[in-house]
């Protein structure tokens, strides 16, 4: 074990350099100032009509400046501005990035504006795909292609920013954020790389989108009228989450190679733990032994034991559910010290992000280290006594914070869990 | 790769195109004296031709009550992972499936075309049409379907199904998804990650709503029944193909420990991205092909008839290779299947090595093959953009 190496002899990996954007704001700075007063992001849509929906409201981030108002349009610019600082952040500047691109990717596809641009430029063929396709044929349409193809926003990225060989798009739906680390993690573990940039965007928002997530009775219905109420991870009176917008990006390095060019370190990324579920499509395995072997594996691949842990950042997306099996398995990992550890959820400010939660709260994990702040779980009024968890009610807390659990979990049985470490050695 | 890396190989096929479904019997049918006769179904998604969907028994793979959770896209590719399984002989074996390790290329799913079309008709008549739309998505969406949407649902189903459960990742980026899911499973494998993996993907081309996007920059090809070459002097596009291909992968010790008979091994993997033009294109596949660490016998390649890319990839492969290289442009016959390109190359190749033998040629541009094809080299080189090279050896 050399100083640049981790108890199985595998490159240190640290993070220098963090990028965010939520419905609370743009940069690392607004972001961490307004979680830590408790401020919500949630609010009524104005993006669109939502007239007639149970859901009206979602943190959506709507100051960003897309080349056209849509998923892919609102993504790209969210995913440049976090990627533009996190590499600003790290000093890596214009001269191009020295590793490749692990991107987590929104879900793209046409949208019915495009579909009502096809159909209005043609009357040809019978109103529908027929007459969209007589469309396509008649005008080409190459810039509403270049948005919806999968991995457009991974390719314009890696050509900006000029990262190294193929961009990696991924999905592992709510999951995707941490998804995009563990690439980065493993990539470097491989001695592919000395560096890796990790982001994840998602800026789908869309009335559709309310209306699929609705239908899976995932998102909540209630406090409409007073949308900054409505998250409420922990709680008793939790009913669903609220969709949301946003972007994170981070700078993956080996220690080595941060230390010879002076870079400033956040902090390391420890271990990372995966399991598949083959439950059900949406919900998990009922004894949670998927999602317990994940977080296993992640403090076990770091080195450590539960008792190392100081605060774990929940995936708490403030569901029935999901706020219930994640302290059952946690509490099946950790015993009853789970009781006494914090453990808060920012979806309570900023909602669920979707493919860019895990990322997000990556970055907000290493803020937390550095500053040795601990951001609350709003909305935490009526305690839900099936779930007996320090949720930092409510307020942040000062406290000195070495190691920190973050899950994340995600529709199709996906589990990744991280271990994020404030001191190098 | 360094002699530290441990050796993969491909112990299981699933494949299925519009010639049937199985490994063997796709060397049957394309591993004869003379290609078939190209399938193309003209009336799908006129004018553009499509080679389609087999007829499918998907119960043979798939309860019916997970059929029912997924629409074709997802059951092409669960059912061809199924097949994969069964022929690596691990299908029932729980202790192996829920340590092996899943990689997907996907894309966005399918939509409910008719749902679509209805809504446009009635949106299009209102003077109100967006408040149209939210309140017909609101009673005539099925909540089933948005799940049949989602790019990480189909290694969701094959958990779900097939039980494979030791980690799950999905890669998006049309073809580079599945390059990258070769590239993926291949690192971790020789790198120690891995010691089992599930690896392929599926695309579904018999719908309207998957043929747009490509239709939108002109890319499909609509003159006739032509081949990728023979398109070219028609100006060039692409068919495509409903296809699943799924494979084994395994540490070559962890085949042999349990008795496995791998079909091929793989030697490397490369991709990359960037601008084609001049030189510049030219020293970014020498570089790939110099990741490779050896020369192959012949090439299965995944050129999609687009023409800048096909002739960038066939100028390429000439020149490094010689003329008479014999290349063999597998969506001449079984369609351009997106994200799951690369993986049926591979698979391709693989049966053929196994077999010792090569494909007869798939056009009359195509040279035969003489001499005995020990390394076979698998390209795929995107039709909008992203490359990648796989080169395969006897196991």
């Amino acid at each position: 074990m050399s100083k640049y190496t981790d108890h199985q002899g595998r490159p240190i990996i640290v993070v220098t350099g963090l990028g965010a954007v939520t419905s609370l704001g743009r940069g690392i700075e607004d972001n961490w100032t307004a979680l830590k007063e408790g401020k919500s992001g949630i609010h009524k849509v104005k993006r669109f009509s939502t007239e007639g929906l149970n859901t009206r409201i979602a943190g959506t981030v709507d100051f960003m400046e897309p080349e056209e108002v849509s998923a892919p349009g609102i993504s790209y610019a969210m995913a440049d501005a976090t990627t533009e600082e996190a590499l600003a952040d790290a000093g890596f500047g214009h001269d191009g990035f020295p590793g490749p691109l692990f991107f987590a990717a929104p879900p793209v596809e046409l949208e019915w504006q495009h579909r009502f641009d096809l159909i209005g430029r043609t009357s040809e063929g019978e109103i529908g795909y027929e007459r969209m396709l007589a469309s396509a044929r008649e005008h080409k349409q190459e810039k509403m292609h270049s948005l919806i193809q999968l991995g457009t926003i991974a390719f314009r990225l890696a050509e900006k920013y000029e990262t190294q060989g193929l961009p990696i798009s991924l999905s592992t739906a709510c999951a995707s954020g941490a998804t995009a680390l563990q690439q980065g993690i493993e990539a470097i573990r491989r001695g592919e790389t000395q560096a890796a940039l990790c982001v994840a965007s998602d800026g789908s928002v869309t009335a559709e989108g309310l209306i699929r997530f609705g239908l899976l009775s995932a998102l909540t219905t209630n406090n409409q009228d007073e949308p900054n109420k409505a998250s409420r991870p922990f709680s008793k009176d939790r009913s669903g989450f609220v969709m949301s917008e946003g972007s994170a990006a981070l700078v993956l390095e080996t220690l080595e190679h941060a230390q010879n060019r002076g870079a400033t370190i956040y902090g390391t990324i420890r271990g990372v733990g995966e399991k598949a579920d083959s439950f059900h499509r949406t919900r998990s395995s009922p004894d949670g032994a998927p999602v317990i072997t994940a977080i296993s594996e992640a403090i076990k691949d770091a080195g450590i034991t539960p008792d190392d842990i100081s605060y774990v950042n929940a995936h708490g997306t403030s569901t029935p559910e999901n706020d219930r099996m994640e302290y059952n398995s946690l509490h099946a990992v950790f015993g009853d010290k789970i009781h006494s550890t914090p453990i808060s959820s920012s979806k309570s400010m900023i909602g669920h992000t979707l493919t860019a939660a895990g990322a997000i709260e990556a970055v907000i994990s290493f803020k937390t280290m550095q500053e040795g702040t601990i951001t609350p779980t709003i909305n935490y009024e009526t305690p839900d006594p099936d779930i007996p968890l320090d949720v930092v009610p409510n307020e942040k807390r000062d406290a000195d914070v070495k190691n920190i659990l973050s899950n994340s979990f995600g529709f199709g049985g996906q589990n990744a869990c991280l271990v994020f470490g404030r001191d190098v050695a | 790769m360094s002699s530290s890396q441990k050796e993969v190989c491909i112990t299981g096929i699933g494949f299925v195109s519009c010639y049937g479904e199985g490994a063997e019997h796709h060397w049957e049918i394309l591993g004869g004296d003379k290609a078939p006769a190209p399938v193309i179904a003209e009336d799908t998604v006129p004018p553009y031709g499509v080679h389609p969907l087999p007829e499918m028994d998907w119960a043979l793979q798939i309860p019916r009550k997970d059929q029912r959770q997924m629409e074709n896209w997802q059951r092409l590719g669960t059912y061809a992972a199924g097949l994969a399984l069964d022929d690596a002989g691990l299908k029932d074996d729980a202790d192996m499936v829920s340590t092996m390790d899943l990689v997907v290329a996907a894309g966005g799913g399918e939509r409910d075309v008719e749902t679509d079309e209805a809504i446009l008709r009635d949106a299009i008549a209102s003077n109100d049409s967006e408040q149209l739309i939210l309140d017909r998505l609101r009673t005539d969406l099925r909540p089933t379907l948005f799940l049949a949407q989602l790019s990480n649902l189909l290694a969701g189903n094959i958990s779900i199904v097939h039980k494979v459960t030791g980690s799950s990742r999905t890669y998006m980026g049309e073809e580079t998804a599945g390059v990258t899911v070769i590239q993926n499973a291949v690192s971790r494998i020789a790198s120690g990650q891995s010691t089992h993996m599930l690896v392929g993907g599926s695309y579904n081309a018999d719908r309207p709503d998957a043929l747009l996007p490509h239709a939108l920059n002109h890319y499909l090809y609509d003159g006739g029944t032509e081949g990728v070459h023979g398109r070219q002097a028609k100006g060039g596009g692409m068919r495509m193909g409903s296809v699943g291909a799924f494979l084994v992968f395994e540490e070559a010790e962890h085949a042999k420990a349990r008795g496995a008979k791998p079909y091929a091994k793989l030697q490397g993997v490369s991709s990359d991205l960037g601008k084609r033009d001049g030189d510049k294109g030219i020293a970014r596949l020498d570089t790939m092909y110099d990741k490779l660490g050896g020369r192959p016998d012949a090439v299965i390649s995944g050129a999609t008839g687009v023409s800048a890319a096909t002739s960038f990839e066939m100028d390429y492969l000439k020149n490094k290779l010689g003329e008479d290289i014999p290349v063999r442009a597998f969506q001449t016959l079984i369609g351009q299947p997106l994200e799951a390109t690369f993986p049926a190359g591979v698979a391709l190749a693989a049966l053929a090595l196994k077999n010792d033998g090569f494909y007869a040629p798939f056009e009359i541009e195509e040279k035969s093959s003489s001499e005995q094809v020990a390394s076979i080299m698998v390209t795929s080189i995107g039709h909008h953009c992203g490359e990648g090279f796989a080169l395969l050896g006897k196991a």
